[in-house]
């Protein structure tokens, strides 16, 4: 395996190597939380957490892990981070976790979290993973902004609860567009995302 | 490498992580276990002032806006009560619980205090409820009069049971307000009930038909002009439509509140009998 440093794990994820975009994981929760920045920026936080984390947490007890068990080892390290972290927000952002609702508990199933527990963590040293967590973390966090930018504010005129395009309902000029508040609208957004990154980033094409 | 893989190594790392794990779970559950019921009464509040559109009023923002010093001040207008619903009469006390104590929701949960829902003339989802309610009285901060009712409703959705207060303004027919302050809906889908500017749609709506029958509800797409019952339906939401509608219609019925809105409406707010 190639040398791994600091830096490297951190920007790889963003855009060369981005959990969503490339891998095309995590999908679910980036249709479910993207309707508004605000549940993004919680959700996404709440990602780097737990990644970074139970990667760490992985890392540290990698040697000692046999590997008969070390799916369900992997997984109960992540399911205690993601109620721990649900705990928080129950305690310090209220209204934020209810938005969330199951989505904080769902991050449990997020592939990205055990795809980097399964495919770093297992394999490098506890400083570098918990960094590798962070980066992929930051990846599915920024596919997340992109979206809920695009949904907040053609499906409801505003950037974080601020107005920036005033409402036809309120007196303004500007109709929402409903589908933008529908699942399917992350599709287009991050299908969209996806083939940006590709026109600039040709080496991402799979072959046909 | 055979030492890690061997039968007592897996039992080890098994039962140690389990032990670790559950410690740093129940750890963080206990240590932010009072913030949280804080965070949990404090919304509960919060929508009772929505529902009754006392926050609106008086500051002209939601009750998320504003303090908790204001919340509680603002909260001094609301009394709460318990209520028979099968005699629609107010009690001092259930078993011994007096009103602050009382908890309706666990009532549900406890065999003595509850009753079977069955066939209900509209179904609100749910197998029980409690007997004796727990409503709350809004009366006005200086004359002290009486100015709304709001009653704890519930019902199931699409995918959880939503838990709300429904405001009814002085004359017992007119809604003042709905809010929802837990439910496990779809966001953006039947979580929409959260919507602001959909809740303000119940503002004036009426509850009862001429007949005295429950007719407030969803309608199935935008509700038509002028409509003295109905408010928009939630849109890609069917089944939470549905919930909401029979929820309202269940608890105002004679299933539910409608014996004590009678009551109150030819005693007014009278003093409670002794409880069971």
């Amino acid at each position: 395996m190639a040398e791994q440093t600091t830096k490297k794990v951190l920007v790889e994820p963003l855009v060369d190597n981005n959990p969503i975009a490339l891998q095309i994981l995590g999908i679910c929760s980036a249709l479910a939380v993207t309707t508004k920045m605000e549940t993004s920026v919680v959700m996404s936080i709440a990602v780097i957490a737990v990644t970074a984390f139970s990667n760490l947490a992985v890392s540290a007890i990698r040697t000692y892990i046999p590997s008969s068990i070390r799916i369900i080892v992997q997984m109960t390290v992540i399911a205690s981070l993601v109620i721990v972290v649900d705990q928080f927000l129950k305690a310090f952002l209220y209204d934020i976790s209810k938005q969330l609702s199951v989505f904080v508990g769902l991050i449990i199933t997020n592939c990205i979290v055990m795809g980097r527990a399964e495919g770093f963590a297992m394999k490098n040293k506890p400083g570098i993973s918990f960094w590798d967590g962070v980066g992929n973390g930051m990846g599915y966090g920024f596919v997340l902004l992109f979206v809920a930018f695009f949904r907040e504010l053609l499906g409801n005129g505003s950037i974080f609860g601020a107005t920036v395009f005033k409402l036809t309902k309120d007196g303004g000029w500007y109709e929402p567009n409903n589908l933008m508040l529908l699942p399917p609208s992350a599709f287009f957004l991050i299908g969209i995302l996806i083939w940006l990154i590709r026109s600039f980033k040709p080496e991402q094409n799979e072959e046909a | 490498m055979s030492q890690r893989e061997s039968n007592a190594q897996t039992f080890v790392v098994a039962t140690v992580l389990c032990v670790v794990c559950s410690l740093f779970v129940s750890g963080a559950a206990v240590a932010l276990k009072e913030r949280q019921a804080a965070n949990a009464l404090l919304d509960q509040q919060k929508n009772i002032l929505d529902a009754a559109g006392l926050a609106k009023g008086q500051y002209g923002v939601t009750a998320s806006g504003l303090t908790t010093d204001q919340i509680k001040d603002l909260f001094k207008q609301v009394t709460p009560y318990i209520v028979d619903l099968d005699t629609g009469e107010f009690v001092t006390d259930v078993n011994g619980l007096d009103v602050d104590n009382y908890d309706p929701r666990e009532a549900v949960n406890s065999p003595d205090l509850r009753e079977d829902i069955v066939n209900p003339e509209f179904n609100p989802g749910e197998k029980f409820r409690e007997k004796y309610a727990k409503v709350y009285v809004v009366s006005d901060a200086k004359t002290k009069e009486f100015q709304q009712i709001v009653l704890p409703v519930y019902g199931k959705g699409l995918w959880s049971t939503l838990y709300g207060y429904l405001a009814l303004k002085k004359d017992l027919n007119t809604i003042q307000g709905l809010t929802f302050y837990k439910h496990g809906e779809t966001p953006g889908l039947g979580g929409e009930v959260d919507n602001p500017s959909w809740k303000l749609q119940w503002e004036g709506k009426t509850l009862y038909n001429p007949e005295g029958v429950p007719a407030a509800g969803l309608a199935k797409g935008t509700a038509p002009l002028g409509n003295k019952y109905e408010v928009d339906g939630l849109t890609g939401a069917t089944i939470t439509s549905r919930g909401v509608t029979n929820l309202i219609r269940y608890w105002a019925s004679d299933d539910a509140y409608k014996l004590f809105l009678t009551h109150i409406k030819e005693h007014g707010i009278d003093t409670p009998k002794a409880g069971s």
